[in-house]
């Protein structure tokens, strides 16, 4: 079995209240942090861990923490962003719901190295029962002593805020959080300032995601040395994946980093494989805002070196042949799956989603999505298909917050893949528009 | 102490160097250049969400991305992307490409295609015409057709009290006029709903703006959704004669332009800048109220620059100045083929291909050539 992190004691009954996580060697990471350590000693371990972001841009966390601005006399804030609404992502979902304090003993120990005394944890809305279990857990922690004034008796105070969000996809973004925070609207703001020197009420702030702030106690209790020793180069240690779609086993794995593909997808331990009697068409590795792969290119590289599920080998070949492993929600199709319609669905969800705040994104996502509609109902010509690569490179790179790139990227991928795919929607309209109808190469149709 | 002098920074905007002290952004750098020079009018980037004399604004419309191919004199590296120049505060030895970059006018030609997708296109009919900002950008940036065959997105218009009309319908939201009721204005009512491209400017609750400085936000959007609704459909733009005018008001400075038709006044207007920039806001009572000619002390016709279809003719093509960008981009992106029959190398030639091609500015200064 595989190193596990996170996920080791998720399943004992219970570990959701104070007394089973802490006889499973809960906050045996704030008792050594503050008691033991300066808070840059905090610093250096999660630098040396080398854990990166788990949200999906993959920055070094020890690295984010080094660059907040330190000012004497302005308070400072860690955010923990688990306004986790990627399609096909729901690993920080699932970790706050079944070991909140988790979570909570990572934000303490977080906070102290930042020097923060007021941290923030932003939940999408949608998930009200996880933020009544947050905060069931906050109480208990405090009632023990490990929020509140004067943790410890260490003199450290610390108090910890559980807010919901509305609901909307833009705030995991995390100036878009910070406004959101602060009761605005949720748009993006324009970088720089970052938020390490302008961030919460203009004051230098760390948002960080629930999987990344996690970690730490880990970190903590083992060195960051051994988290580093786990993986593989510079993606050290273990990453929870939403595996989902035409799989036998969908649900959330913790994987060391630098397994291969091939193992996570069919290994009875992970995924178990395609659904009987189906075999693999396409694959979205990182949740759905991360460029699409054909089967060729998923276990393979395109130098035909194997495929691991680390940072570095996921993006190998750029986006010519390329993906990420963004936030890790891993969609598998199999080849009943059409991929015009799983293109326009994400595009949909982009335009839905899309804060109207610069004209790029505002517009370009929801002509995109009306261009995809239209070639998936049968209405398209061979002008859209390229008229749909050029919107997405006019987008791309040019909006104030990485949604515009998001909404670009899997119709780009999409359309350089499986470009036989959008061509066979223009050139047989009949037969696309029939309900379940799936190209199915050339070869199939005669 | 002594006091030191801040030292400058020296920046290259499109091959023109100037001097800038730190904290100026890219925009205002260009339009330094602009201002010393004003044949150099061409070179500064479009500007359709940012306002100098509010804060906060920029960033949101990328009409004046630029490229920097020099990020300072210390770190030569370019930057990644193309930046808002708007924003991007300038870096001692920053190297700035605008006009002379491909990709640049590439961006913006989508940017303009954007904005335009679900614009309604109402010209002939809209009271800001002749002195719309998105005319201007879109006829000297843009493509002359659309790809765009879907259905525009639609508004009702919106009274906001007695004298302001919102068409949201033709709103780009720039936010301009949500940062001038912010900031000029108290007890903000107004504001941005929804999100996407269903997002509307709105107030509370349909409530109407009842302020004595309201009236600005017609001054600051750059496109015909805020109208002055006792000069709606009264006349072009083209056919009023502007005069400078001050009056001795108890609330603003007084400071405004009178539009005549005849004798008549038929709209007051705070003064503009050479960027469509109000310089001192008004009140109401002097936009609105104040329409005689007895009420006022003229100073005289307004002097006209710029992005004004009044005085220069703008649109006339053979008037236009050549833009010799535009020669350069369709040389530089002119690729011969790979043909043995025929070996394109002429210029005219090149012309006449992206005329084919639909290229508006090079369309515009074949024109000018010819005549």
């Amino acid at each position: 079995m595989a190193k596990k992190i996170l996920t080791e004691y998720i399943n004992v009954p219970g570990i959701d209240t104070f007394e089973v996580y802490r006889k499973h060697g809960g906050y045996t990471a704030v008792e050594k942090a503050l008691k033991t350590m300066t808070p840059e000693e905090v610093v250096e371990e999660a630098k040396k861990s080398g854990v990166r972001g788990r949200g999906g841009a993959g920055f070094p966390m020890g690295m984010k923490w080094s660059f907040l601005a330190k000012p004497e006399g302005v308070p400072r804030y860690l955010v923990c962003n688990a306004d986790e609404s990627e399609p096909g992502t729901f690993k920080d979902h699932y970790l706050m719901k079944m070991i909140p304090h988790l979570l909570i003993e990572g934000m303490i120990v977080s906070s102290f190295a930042l020097g923060a005394n007021k941290s923030f944890i932003y939940v999408r809305g949608e998930l009200m029962y996880v933020i009544r279990i947050l905060e069931r857990a906050i109480e208990e922690a405090k009632e023990k002593g490990f929020l509140g004034k004067n943790i410890l008796g260490t003199g450290y105070d610390l108090e910890l805020v559980v807010q919901p969000g509305g609901g909307a996809y833009i705030c995991g973004e995390e100036t878009a959080l910070l406004e959101s925070l602060e009761g605005k609207r949720g748009n993006p703001r324009n970088k720089p300032p970052f938020p390490a020197i302008k961030g919460l009420y203009q004051s230098p702030t760390v948002v960080n995601n629930v999987e990344s702030i996690s970690n730490m106690p880990w970190i903590i209790n083992n060195g960051g040395d051994a988290y580093a020793a786990i993986g593989v180069g510079r993606s050290t240690g273990t990453k929870l994946i939403s595996a989902s779609g035409h799989i036998r086993k969908p649900g959330v794995y913790e994987i060391e980093l630098g397994v291969s593909v091939d193992e996570f997808l069919n290994s009875d331990e992970y995924c178990g494989g395609v659904r009987d009697g189906h075999y693999l068409k396409a694959l979205v590795a990182g949740g759905s805002s991360v460029p699409i792969l054909p089967a060729h290119l998923i276990t393979k590289t395109a130098n035909g070196e194997d495929r691991l599920m680390t940072y570095e080998s996921l993006s190998d070949g750029g986006f010519a042949t390329g993906t990420m492993l963004g936030s890790g929600g891993f969609i598998v199709f199999d080849e009943t799956s059409c991929i015009v319609r799983n293109t326009w669905n994400f595009s949909r969800f982009y335009h839905h989603e899309s804060c109207g705040q610069c004209s790029p994104c505002r517009e370009g996502t929801g002509w995109m999505e009306k261009v995809l509609h239209r070639l998936e109902h049968g209405h398209g010509s061979m002008h859209d298909i390229d008229l749909l690569v050029d919107i997405s490179k006019k987008i791309e790179g040019n909006t104030i917050c990485p949604l515009g790139d998001a909404a670009a990227w899997p119709v780009a991928s999409a359309i350089r893949h499986f470009r036989e795919e959008f061509e066979w929607h223009v050139t047989h309209p009949q037969e696309a528009t029939r309900p379940g109808a799936v190209y199915m190469g050339s070869a199939a149709l005669v | 102490m002594e006091e030191t002098k801040p030292t400058l920074f020296k920046i290259t905007f499109d091959g023109i160097e100037v001097e800038v002290e730190p904290g100026t952004t890219i925009m205002q750098a260009a339009r330094k250049i602009a201002e010393a020079d004003r044949s150099n009018d061409a070179l500064v980037p479009p500007a359709m969400c940012y306002y100098e004399p509010l804060k906060g604004t920029g960033g949101k419309c990328r009409a004046c991305l630029v490229k920097v191919t020099q990020g300072s004199a210390k770190d030569t590296r370019p930057m990644p992307k193309l930046v808002p120049s708007c924003i991007t505060q300038v870096q001692d030895g920053m190297v700035v490409e605008n006009t002379t970059n491909p990709a640049v006018l590439e961006a913006r030609k989508g940017v303009v295609e954007f904005l335009l997708i679900n614009h309604p296109l109402d010209c002939p009919v809209c009271d800001q015409a002749g002195e719309c900002h998105l005319q201007d950008f879109a006829y000297e940036h843009g493509a002359a057709k659309t790809r765009y065959e879907e259905e525009r997105r639609t508004f009702d218009r919106h009274d906001l009290g007695p004298y302001i009309q919102l068409h949201m319908t033709r709103c780009i939201l720039c936010y301009r006029c949500v940062f001038t009721a912010d900031q000029i204005t108290n007890k903000r009512v107004h504001g941005v709903m929804h999100r996407g491209d269903a997002a509307e400017i709105s107030t509370y609750i349909e409530k109407a703006i009842d302020n004595d400085f309201s009236g600005n936000v017609i001054d600051v959007c750059p496109v015909g959704a805020l109208t002055d609704k006792t000069y709606r459909f009264k006349n072009r733009v083209w056919f009023t004669k502007p005069v400078d005018a001050h009056r001795d008001c108890p609330t603003c400075s007084g400071n405004v332009t009178l539009w005549y038709r005849g004798e008549e006044v038929i709209r007051v207007t705070a003064r503009k800048n050479e960027w469509g920039e109000v310089k001192e806001f008004i009140c109401n009572t002097c936009r609105f109220e104040k329409k005689n000619t007895s009420d006022w002390t003229i100073e005289g016709p307004t002097k006209v620059l710029r992005s004004s279809v009044i005085s220069a003719n703008k649109y006339r093509a053979d008037l236009v100045k050549k833009p010799d960008f535009a020669l350069k981009l369709a040389d530089s992106q002119y690729k011969p083929i790979e043909d043995s029959r025929e070996f394109v190398t002429d210029q005219d030639k090149i012309r006449q291909l992206s005329i084919e091609n639909n290229d508006k500015a090079n369309h515009r200064s074949q024109l000018a050539e010819k005549n």
